[in-house]
């Protein structure tokens, strides 16, 4: 993995600290064309990675990607699924059930589709699957060696002590994708147990780190144990704790832990971008 | 340890689910849903043990106490029959569908002490635990006015035809998204005893609100707006927030950040004149696993701490959300006038 992956929360007004600064990205993001100025500009800076939501307009940032193969030939995309609020907002209205009738692709009643068999049947697996299927299917041609799972649905089979899913989920991503499988989560050392113990050695496991301990479940001193002692491929996220750090200060905590693979950051200036990305290569 | 089962395995009962699976004083015992798909996953992937009669997992079961998670509707039976067992409660809100139903809950509560408390979460984000603190010390002088405002991308083209959509079962904006601005506005500002003005919009909904607008007048008789709506698309989640306005300043509080403005320096709170920002990175709540917020481990942790010590809780019981459930009944008898 490279040191820096180039996040997308600014671009779909994620901001942890101010809901007023989410209505400004809102705005500045309105077109595909914006998302695709500020991405060209990572990759002048030697930026080579955008990790990424599956929210419905990456399938555009997609289509330029393959629309202009030269030019992003060296680029990849971690994929994180799902765009969990498309979900979340819809589970409110339509229930799990409907949500899930909403999303499977094809008619679910149609018991001839894929999707109606595996509903019917309670093959939860085969349903999964069909999920990750339908949410890859934008990166079609796009080079995605890494596939992540998003926070609230690792969080929740986590909490559930679900764990075959992890195993499923493990299987599929290196079987159908030839891809890695990684794991975003507020709760690393938690997932890592959890991931262990079912025989998933050395897994990649994006988690916010940073000097305060903000959203660091269980504490901060417990992460920094885990940092130092466990076998795993770490990725810091949430290092400046939504802006209340420094960069300077917020990366050089960092340095501390030398197994630390990747930082995941996002910025919307060049300016920006670039002072991220030297103190990432200064300090890790 | 102590036994818990949780009745609903909605979006807010799997949520409750995963948190109290993993806390270290709980053993999740058992599940009930009515969805076969859901208890055949459950069954499945987490060995939790399921039935499909509520009734039949508490005379089974021996839980020292419940999660209800189900429509509104169902509140009442389930709470009622968890109770008469002598089992600690914590029932999602809104609490009851109508106040005489409540009431008595209110009361086979507390007359058998059994801990009683209801998913107002946001009084689990430390922005808005600061914002009740700052003007309980009166940082803003007499009050002069409030706004309580929601909103959120739910219903955001026409449709229908989920128990969200039937107004006798409060499936409604009011009782879903309004309900805990007036829940924050009750328990940080004042009891609203009034509404003048109140109107339940329609935007897309066949059957029911869309969006609340009211006016509400306060028992100290401060009167403030409630603006709510979850028809807006230009909000990514539902976002609340709270302003105050009074004769020393001004707070607009959200659940990121405290926005201060003061005429003049507060040294005993360490806040300037002009503007201060405070930041929920330093207001949260530290928890031991984290699902889609902070708020919904710690009002678990709450609820968890106060059956082990056999206490009743101060934040959220079921008289609280009582209270809220009135002034919802005020709004919608206020709306058809």
């Amino acid at each position: 993995m490279d040191k820096v992956l180039f996040g997308d929360n600014q671009f779909f007004a994620v901001n942890h600290l101010s809901d007023e600064k989410s209505r400004e990205q809102a705005i500045r993001f309105k077109d595909d064309s914006a998302i695709i100025r500020v991405l060209d500009q990572a990759i002048e800076v030697g930026i080579n990675t955008f990790m990424c939501t599956t929210h419905d307009r990456i399938a555009n940032i997609c289509d330029h990607m393959r629309a202009n193969p030269d030019k992003y030939r060296d680029f990849k995309i971690y994929p994180g699924m799902p765009y969990a609020h498309k979900y979340a907002n819809a589970v409110t209205e339509l229930g799990i059930l409907g949500t899930i009738k909403q999303y499977v692709p094809g008619n679910i009643f149609g018991t001839f589709a894929k999707g109606g068999m595996a509903y019917l049947n309670k093959d939860f697996l085969k349903l999964m699957e069909i999920f990750i299927d339908a949410e890859m299917k934008m990166f079609k041609g796009i080079n995605t060696p890494v596939i992540f799972i998003q926070n609230v649905i690792v969080d929740m089979i986590l909490g559930l002590r679900a764990y075959d899913a992890f195993k499923a989920y493990d299987e599929y991503i290196r079987k159908k994708y030839h891809a890695e499988p990684g794991y975003i989560t507020m709760n690393m050392p938690a997932l890592l147990d959890a991931l262990n113990s079912i025989g998933i050695e050395n897994p990649i496991i994006c988690s916010s780190i940073n000097k305060i301990g903000f959203r660091m479940s269980g504490g901060k001193e417990i992460y920094e144990k885990y940092l130092r002692e466990k076998e795993f491929r770490p990725i810091a996220m949430q290092v400046l704790a939504a802006g209340a750090l420094r960069p300077k200060e917020a990366i050089e905590y960092l340095g501390n832990f030398p197994k630390i693979e990747s930082v995941l950051f996002g910025a919307s200036s060049r300016g920006h971008i670039s002072e991220t990305k030297e103190l990432i290569e200064k300090y890790l | 340890m102590l036994k818990a089962g949780i009745i609903g395995l909605g979006k807010m009962g799997l949520s409750h689910a995963a948190i109290v699976a993993p806390h270290k004083d709980v053993d999740l015992a058992a599940v009930c849903d009515t969805s076969s798909l859901m208890l055949e996953g459950f069954k499945k992937f987490t060995g939790v043990k399921v039935y499909d009669d509520y009734r039949k997992m508490i005379d089974s079961e021996k839980l020292d106490f419940v999660i209800i998670a189900t429509p509104t509707k169902f509140h009442f039976p389930m709470v009622k029959y968890a109770l008469q067992k002598g089992i600690h409660t914590f029932c999602e809100k809104p609490f009851s569908l109508t106040v005489r139903e409540g009431e008595e809950l209110v009361s086979l509560a507390e007359k058998n002490n059994l801990v009683n408390q209801v998913g107002y979460h946001n009084h689990f984000i430390g922005t808005f635990r600061e914002l009740k603190r700052l003007i309980n010390v009166g940082i803003l002088g007499d009050l002069v006015h409030f706004a309580g405002e929601a909103y959120g991308p739910v219903v955001i083209k026409p449709k229908g035809g989920t128990w969200r959509s039937d107004p006798g079962e409060g499936g409604g904006c009011l009782f879903d998204y309004a309900s805990h601005v007036i829940n924050l506005i009750q328990e940080i500002i004042g009891r609203p005893v009034s509404a003048a003005g109140a109107q339940l919009k329609k935007i897309y909904s066949k059957d029911v609100e869309d969006a609340v607008y009211s006016v509400l007048k306060l028992e100290t008789g401060l009167t403030g707006i409630l603006s709510v709506n979850w028809s807006d698309e230009t909000y990514r989640k539902m976002s609340t927030s709270i302003t105050v306005i009074g004769k020393k300043g001004k707070i607009i509080c959200d659940a990121t950040e405290l926005k201060i403005y003061l005429k003049e320096e507060d040294p005993r709170e360490k806040l300037d004149r002009g503007w201060t920002t405070k930041y929920i990175t330093d207001l949260a709540i530290p928890v031991e696993f984290y699902l889609r917020g902070e708020e919904y481990s710690a009002q678990i942790d709450n609820f968890v701490r106060h059956v082990v010590e056999n206490k009743q809780t101060e934040i959220n019981t079921f008289r609280q959300a009582l209270e809220t459930d009135r002034v919802m009944g005020i709004i919608i008898a206020e709306s058809k006038r």
